[in-house]
């Protein structure tokens, strides 16, 4: 909750907190390895950090109406088999729609059981977490996905070409960035979003409709995970079921470094997009240096909890202290 | 100093937060078996006082004695262990654990291996909450009691120890009379075993009532200390806010309109039965009744917070349906409602969309609020409540208590609404804003709209209706004109007792007019 309450001047510092963290360890990896801050270095990690910086877009709005979705990830994976799926049956200008109409029905779904059912959504997204990956498997029959001439299609367009000599899925994930942005901080959607998270009661008792707040923002959630799934299969025009397994974490570490509160009511989508570079860096950083695959996931999660202290430590004005 | 025996000093202490200077250079002591008021507006830096003192915030300048010796209080545990005991303003209790757990918290009686010692918890805890006299046992759910009950166990909570201060700030506000006599009895006791007694509260009548001494804040200074005994409450009002209050206000006696509102045989549950009113424009309504008389219940109602289980409500003749407080809004129904920590605000939120959050989806441009709407309307409600704050972009959660309730007061009258029911609108209000917002409401009743004013306080539904509605458990006990009402009929119809005879009996003599002169 704090991270709401001194907002502002507060703030400021709090977000340099991390901003500050992230130098260091820009600097640091800078000195191990000068590959690290080479152009080509740097956009090739936001390019690669797109797909979950897409998928975190959308939880941010899930997280910052209070709730959580774990299903992302195996959502992601249902995206990428469906459109690879049905771009050989249906042609590429049929499957995209079709994929993102079942995607966002799922969301709605799982919209409709938190938001208007009232049920946890830890357990909700949990449950779908499986149900969907269960669905995924139905639907290939347990088989990798593979587009039959990968050569002739302009369905890569979207995870390999360049416009104006940036990768698409930077711009795709700049200009999601950008709108959901407008979305939340300055429509009244997106006010209701926060008031919903922020306290639930008061915004029904300000005549906020708060199941329909919720149920829409697991839709702005699907949306971003089907948009996730075409950079997915347009980048490797075949899949295995599992391609976005355990990314619901991922993606939700990034938007907890950017500083949204679990709790609800608190997080920008700007602050998503500074921690999902961040994590991505960070990854990034550890190949460079040469750390073991596996060593790379500790050294991960330590780094995480670090930036998060540094945080925590820059808006109370010192490393500990019992009281504020 | 007279009383060489403080038992406890504060000096010259300053306390900033980013934009506010909310402590500056504030010295003040409390001597031993004394009730020692601390006084001022809304914002002037009492309750920030009180943390310092407590343990919750640390000062940026200044000194703390207890006793003879300097300290340096770093959190609210040491605080406690050194005599100082805080009851908040806002409650923080957990609602899961039972009264007794909440009571010992954090220093809950042990036996060996860490195991709990329950019998000896609610042994103990049963032996407080028979010096507070109240109807729940140890064991119940905190979460089941009522706000005022919640607010006794925060005041057992100051119990447990043997306390050498205890700070109480605003322990009353939402305290029945009969709740508040036994706190006063609480504080009686404390202050013969030579306790230092802090009270900290906007009520002149209990002020007068229980203190020794009175001293005052102003916009985070030290303004003076007086002798309760040698001042009034004028004089106090100076001291407070420069100048002397007005309260010789008389009804404005204007026209009044249709019907605007109308319910009739509306009941729901247990909670109330067979209730019928209306409000007319022009007019305030007022409820009064003892807590839990079902008031708040039926504004929750009209409000499309409850189905009703029978009845009928009318909108200017028409019989409506609303389910919803969406409905209600639609229809031009605002509710102040009475928990504005819980109910009213957001309070991660600015101040600016806190108040605008209801009609934010009408003031668009295009497809984005406009914040230039929003900020005019904050800037308006801001002067005409005199709401205290370095701008709109500060948390709601950051405000001083009374000026927190100015939010939601605001965010409901910016609504414009037909009818505005407003439940305990001036609870943890300075006596200068309450007169205001009474003012206010008797203006808006007289451009014509139609106001429910819910009160525990009788000085102010006397003071501020038209007509009034005496509730007692759930049912509409008898309803008064201004002429009629006087303090004893109407203690007589919320305690349930019948009615002798037709209004003008003897008692009379203590008529509304006087009532108003001690608001
Ligand atoms: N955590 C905080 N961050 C920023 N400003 C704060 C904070 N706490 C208090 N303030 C500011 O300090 C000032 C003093 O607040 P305080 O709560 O002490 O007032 P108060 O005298 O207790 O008022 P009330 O009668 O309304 O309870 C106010 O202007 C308030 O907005
Ligand atoms: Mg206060």
């Amino acid at each position: 909750m704090t991270i709401m309450t001194k907002q502002h001047v507060v703030t400021f510092v709090a977000k340099q907190g991390i901003l500050i963290a992230f130098v260091l360890f820009m600097v640091g990896f800078a000195i191990a390895n000068q590959r690290f801050i080479a152009m080509d270095n740097i956009l090739g990690v936001v390019r690669s950090s797109a797909i979950i910086g897409v998928m975190a877009l959308g939880v941010t709005f899930v997280v910052i109406g209070g709730n959580l979705d774990l299903s992302v990830g195996s959502m992601m994976s249902f995206s990428t088999i469906v459109v690879l799926d049905l771009h050989d049956k249906v042609g590429p200008a049929m499957a995209i729609p079709i994929m993102f109409a079942l995607t966002l029905l799922l969301g709605a779904f799982i919209g409709f059981l938190v938001g208007y059912l009232k049920l946890n959504s830890l357990i909700v997204t949990l449950g779908m977490l499986s149900a969907i990956h269960g669905l995924t498997l139905t639907w290939s029959g347990g088989q990798n996905m593979d587009i039959a001439d990968k050569s002739g299609t302009w369905f890569s367009f979207f995870g390999q070409d360049r416009l104006l000599g940036i990768p698409v899925p930077i711009l795709v994930f700049g200009l999601l960035a950008v709108v959901l942005s407008l979305l939340l901080s300055k429509t009244a959607f997106g006010r209701q979003v926060y008031a919903v998270g922020g306290n639930g009661q008061a915004a029904t008792f300000s005549g906020i409709p708060r199941a329909r707040i919720v149920f829409l923002t697991y839709l702005v959630s699907s949306f971003c995970v089907a948009t996730a799934g075409l950079l997915q299969a347009s980048r490797s025009l075949g899949s295995q079921n599992t391609v976005g397994q355990g990314l619901e974490l991922t993606v939700l570490a990034a938007v907890i470094l950017g500083g949204a509160s679990l709790l609800g009511g608190s997080g920008t989508v700007f602050k998503t997009v500074i921690g999902v570079l961040i994590l991505g860096f960070i990854q990034n950083g550890l190949l460079l240096v040469g750390l073991d695959f596996y060593v790379q996931y500790m050294v991960t999660w330590a780094i995480i909890i670090l930036a998060v202290w540094l945080d925590v430590a820059a808006k109370r004005g010192r490393l500990w202290s019992p009281i504020a | 100093m007279t009383d060489p025996k403080p038992v406890l000093r504060l000096r010259d202490i300053v306390k900033t937060f980013p934009g506010v200077r909310a402590l500056d250079g504030v010295s003040f002591d409390v001597r031993a078996g004394e009730v020692h008021a601390l006084m001022g507006e809304n914002g002037a830096g009492k309750s920030t006082l009180m943390k310092v003192l407590g343990g919750v915030l640390a000062p940026n300048e200044g000194q703390i004695f207890i006793g003879e010796d300097p300290v340096v209080m770093t959190s609210p545990k040491q605080a406690k262990a050194m005599g100082v005991m805080f009851i908040h303003q806002e409650l923080s209790l957990a609602d899961e654990l039972s009264v007794a757990e909440n009571i010992f918290l954090g220093e809950l009686p042990l036996k060996s291996f860490g195991r709990v010692d329950w019998d000896k918890l609610y042994a103990d805890t049963d032996r407080i909450l028979e010096t507070l006299n109240v109807g729940f046992d140890a064991k119940t759910r905190v979460g089941d009691l009522s706000i005022a009950n919640q607010q006794m166990v925060e005041i057992g909570r100051a119990l447990t120890v043997d306390p050498r201060a205890v700070i109480f700030d605003e322990p009353t506000a939402s305290l029945t009379d009969a709740e508040k006599v036994v706190l006063f009895n609480v504080i009686a006791d404390l202050q013969a075993r030579g306790v230092g007694i802090i009270y900290i509260s906007h009520r002149m009548e209990e002020i007068f009532k229980i203190t020794d001494r009175i001293s005052v804040l102003r916009d985070g200074q030290y303004s003076g200390t007086l002798n309760t005994a040698e001042t009034n409450e004028d004089e106090v009002t100076q001291l407070m806010i420069g100048r002397s209050l007005d309260l010789s206000r008389n009804a404005s006696h204007h026209q009044m309109g249709n019907v605007a509102l109308e319910v009739r045989g509306l009941s729901c549950g247990r909670l109330f039965e067979d209730v019928s009113f209306d409000v007319r424009q022009g007019e305030v309504l007022g409820f009064y009744g003892l807590v839990g008389a079902g008031r708040t219940e039926i504004a929750e109602t009209i409000f499309g917070l409850r189905t009703p289980s029978a009845g009928q409500i009318l909108l200017n003749g028409q019989e409506v349906q609303i389910t919803s407080p969406i409905d209600a809004i639609k229809l031009g129904i605002s509710l102040v409602p009475e928990d504005r920590k819980d109910q009213g605000l957001v309070l991660g939120m600015n101040c600016k969309d806190n108040m605008s959050l209801p009609q934010v989806g009408r003031l668009t441009k295009g497809p984005f609020v406009s914040q230039g709407a929003e900020i005019a309307i904050f800037d308006k409600y801001r002067d005409k409540l005199d709401i205290r704050t370095p701008g709109w972009r500060q948390a709601v959660g950051n405000l001083s208590g009374g000026n927190q309730q100015k939010i939601v007061i605001g965010k409901w009258l910016s609504m414009q609404p037909e009818v505005l029911i407003v439940d305990e609108p001036t609870r943890g209000i300075d006596v200068g804003s309450k007169s205001e917002i009474h003012n206010l409401i008797r203006d808006l009743a007289a451009q014509g709209f139609a106001v429910i004013v819910i009160s525990s306080e009788m000085p102010e539904v006397l003071h501020v209706s038209d007509r009034i509605v005496a509730m007692f458990a759930g049912r509409v006990m008898r309803e008064f004109t201004s002429e009629e009402v006087t303090e004893d009929n109407l203690i007589q119809a919320i305690s349930g007792i019948k009615e002798q005879g037709p209004a003008g009996h003897a008692a009379a003599s203590h008529g509304i007019g006087q009532d108003k002169a001690l608001t």
